[in-house]
């Protein structure tokens, strides 16, 4: 079991360092391993930055990969993550030439089925966002594509984890 | 009263804090971090601290390598023989990179080594201006950390930072890349040693319940092991390993980077584990019933075959770096922390135990491999002479007191294979990398740390000649280190792999050397060439007892082998004997 291939969502919190993206990708590059998608922003915690990583792997080598990640000097933690046990987003955005709100009727019923936001229009464009699983923004924008889309772009995953990660107690001990 | 207060509190404050450079920051942090030599190379972009480093000469000894590759080498040599953080110090660009491979050997053998590079100024980052390298990303797989400060108020947090993490937990090479404007920069500097960082935890706290189990394994195994690595060395727990093998009667043998930690002589010290170690660790590793590794990492050119070694063995892993815990080989048993603190722990609740029988397989196989292997490496009745004897020949003449220094390849196995230790941080080689070229300029810095001890340079012509310039140091300096170069016209470990595993297609192994002995007394090195086995024993007799540095060239045999071998991929217990 632990050398099936599997998707996993790895959280590593971090210190706010320039270089440290640079560090942590050399990990899954030295060992020739794909990153999926990478999200890289602040966390709950003040100062704390938090990568989301998603990776296709044994679980048995993404043990060893949380190892090495933790290793490094300025990660505070490292966590991976099983499918089932987060709750997961992506995040995108669509940029469509505004005539087709109007002359194409359907496009209007897809916005609304899937549960988009138009965030703004002018008179050459709207902007479409959308958040949701891989596969709903596949979806969506497979059925916008036959419509022609001016620009499209689409965040890594972002997740949070069902369980609680005892991060926040791990900081406040080193304080004391 | 109150005024007596605030003259002492302003006197205080005037010793803390002062207005200095950043360059002279700098050097008050080294010396604040005890650091009394560094090993360098000038240029421009590091010129600030030179010339602070001028000023503060006689202070702080600054070496002149004759290569920036050469610095981190003695930088290295300095820690592994004193177990203190080395320096090397370059500019920026090609000074940078000339690093890279120095800092790559002390990150995977985890040597604690700071590096100091000079910067284009910080307006000129990213504009490729000359000597400009992005030595931070460049260095960023191969240090433990690295940063990059642009203003002088960040050095003294920095530098402390670099020397604590250098130094603790699992030791590793740090570098700190500094702008030339920040060394120009003037600040209020005081000082303050590191005492953590938040987000690094250098030894993971020992878990009673692991080592009661480690115990109760230990205490009921009918044939135990130890494999013991340099963490051993790095924590200094020579003493408890030592009480630990007597107490329990286990048979101990070492990685490459573990030797020295027990006196050669000792009866429990069984030998070397590896591709070229001795036999009977390497066959009972497939026999044990409790394997115990301390302070080591499973390294491949231990283990052979991972899918073969001590499948039968319950596997206990003491180790300081939690990472290395089931990285290669799944432990029964790991306890983490400190060698010596859980050794500690473990000492009083082991069994008074001798494995008599158990002992004896040992010293059957050991016959098998002296008869086969051992007498003829250091007693040859051949007429070309081995590289064994004339380990042999140092053995004797230094007492086993010497620190060898060994570069890569055959005479460095032969190095550890039969070189004789009776002092701890003695065996100073390229482990991890395999960096030839390490050993002449490893030398150099073991030697200024120790200079009461002998250290003796084991080097092959192949590596010797990667870092041949250091002569200019060792004579600059008058550094008495005593450099025996093992001739055998080949780089001798990939002639040996042609000829086993080629079919004898001996591709670009064969070297036409200069003459050593000229190029030596060159640089006003006393030096001898020795080719007949009736003239080894004087010429090692001069060569300690010159007084400074010696140089002594020894042709051997051209095409021997080392042995015992693992052939690479097969089990230990394949390992052949011819």
């Amino acid at each position: 079991m632990e050398d099936e291939i599997k998707t996993f969502t790895v959280s590593i919190y971090t210190e706010n360092n320039i270089g440290l993206l640079n560090r942590i990708s050399a990990i899954f590059q030295r060992r020739h391993i794909n990153i999926e998608s990478l999200n890289t922003s602040a966390s709950e915690i003040e100062g704390v930055s938090r990568f989301t990583i998603v990776i296709k792997l044994s679980e048995e080598r993404i043990k060893k990969i949380i190892g090495q990640l933790e290793k490094q000097v300025e990660v505070i933690k490292a966590y991976y993550h099983k499918e089932e046990d987060t709750i997961y987003q992506e995040s995108c955005l669509f940029k469509i030439k505004s005539d087709l709100l109007f002359d194409e009727r359907q496009i209007q019923n897809i916005i609304k089925d899937s549960n988009a936001r138009i965030v703004t229009v002018n008179k050459e464009f709207f902007v479409l966002e959308k958040s949701g699983r891989s596969n709903e923004i596949e979806l969506l924008y497979r059925e916008l594509k036959v419509f022609g889309i001016m620009q499209f772009t689409r965040s890594g995953r972002i997740a949070v984890t069902k369980d609680e990660m005892k991060i926040s107690k791990m900081l406040e001990a080193f304080n004391h | 009263m109150k005024e007596t207060q605030t003259i002492e509190q302003q006197q205080k404050t005037s010793n803390t804090t002062e207005r200095i450079s950043g360059s002279e920051a700098i050097i008050k942090c080294l010396l604040a971090e005890g650091v009394d030599i560094l090993y360098g190379y000038p240029g421009g972009a590091i010129m600030p601290v030179y010339d602070e480093l001028f000023k503060y000469r006689d202070k702080i000894h600054h070496v002149l390598t004759r290569h920036e590759q050469g610095a981190t080498h003695a930088a290295q040599g300095y820690a592994r023989i004193s177990g203190k953080v080395g320096v090397a110090i370059a500019t920026s660009g090609p000074g940078a990179t000339n690093l890279i491979t120095g800092i790559a050997d002390a990150q995977i053998d985890s040597t604690p080594m700071v590096c100091i590079t000079g910067q284009v100024a910080s307006h000129l980052l990213g504009s490729d201006a000359f000597q400009e390298t992005d030595i931070v990303g460049i260095s960023t797989p191969v240090t433990k950390w690295n940063h990059q400060i642009t203003k002088a108020s960040e050095i003294p947090t920095v530098l402390a930072k670099a020397f604590y993490i250098a130094k603790s937990g699992r030791p590793g090479p740090v570098l700190i890349d500094i702008t030339k404007d920040a060394q120009f920069e003037e600040f209020d500097f005081s000082y303050e040693k590191c005492k953590g960082v938040r987000s690094y935890n250098p030894i993971p706290e020992t878990d009673i319940d692991d080592v009661k189990a480690a115990a109760q394994l230990i205490n009921s195994a009918k044939k135990p092991m130890i494999v013991w690595g340099q963490g051993v060395i790095l924590s200094e727990a020579e003493n408890e390993l030592i009480a630990v093998i007597e107490k329990a009667g286990i048979p101990a043998a070492w990685t490459i980077l573990g030797a020295s930690a027990v006196p050669t002589a000792h009866p429990l010290n069984i030998g070397m584990v590896g591709m070229h170690g001795n036999y009977a660790p390497n066959m009972l590793t497939n026999e044990c019933d409790v394997l115990i590794a301390i302070g080591m990492r499973f390294d491949d050119r231990v283990t052979g075959n991972l899918a073969t070694y001590a499948k039968q063995a319950k596997i206990i892993h003491f180790e300081i770096d939690p990472a290395e815990v089931d990285k290669n080989v799944k432990s029964d048993v790991a306890v983490l922390g400190d060698a010596k603190e859980s050794l500690k722990k473990l000492l009083p609740i082991l069994n008074t135990n001798s494995h008599p029988e158990w002992h004896q397989k040992f010293k059957d196989l050991y016959a098998i491999e002296y008869e086969k292997v051992i007498k003829n490496d250091i007693h040859p009745t051949k007429e070309g002479l081995t590289m064994g004897e004339v380990l042999k020949e140092i053995n004797i003449q230094t007492k086993g007191n010497a620190a060898i220094v060994s570069d890569v390849g055959q005479h460095q196995m032969i190095a550890c294979r039969y070189a004789e230790f009776t002092t701890t941080k003695s065996n100073i080689t390229s482990g991890g990398l395999g960096t030839m070229g390490f050993a002449l300029p490893a030398a150099i810095g073991a030697k200024m740390s120790a200079p009461d001890r002998d250290v003796v340079a084991i080097i092959g012509d192949g590596g010797y000649q990667m870092t041949i310039q250091e002569l200019g140091t060792i004579f600059q300096q008058k550094v008495p280190v005593k450099i025996v170069v093992l001739n055998n016209e080949f780089l001798g470990m990939v002639r040996q792999w042609q000829q086993l595993f080629f079919d004898k297609r001996y591709a670009s192994t064969e070297m036409t050397n200069p003459d050593f002995v000229a190029i030596a007394k060159g640089y006003y090195i006393d030096a001898q060439k020795v080719t007949k086995r009736s003239e080894l024993k004087k010429a090692v007799e001069e060569m300690m007892a010159c007084e400074g540095p010696y140089f002594l060239e020894v042709r051997v045999e051209k095409e021997d082998n080392v042995f015992p071998m693992i052939p690479s991929g097969a089990s230990v217990s394949d390992i052949r004997l011819e």
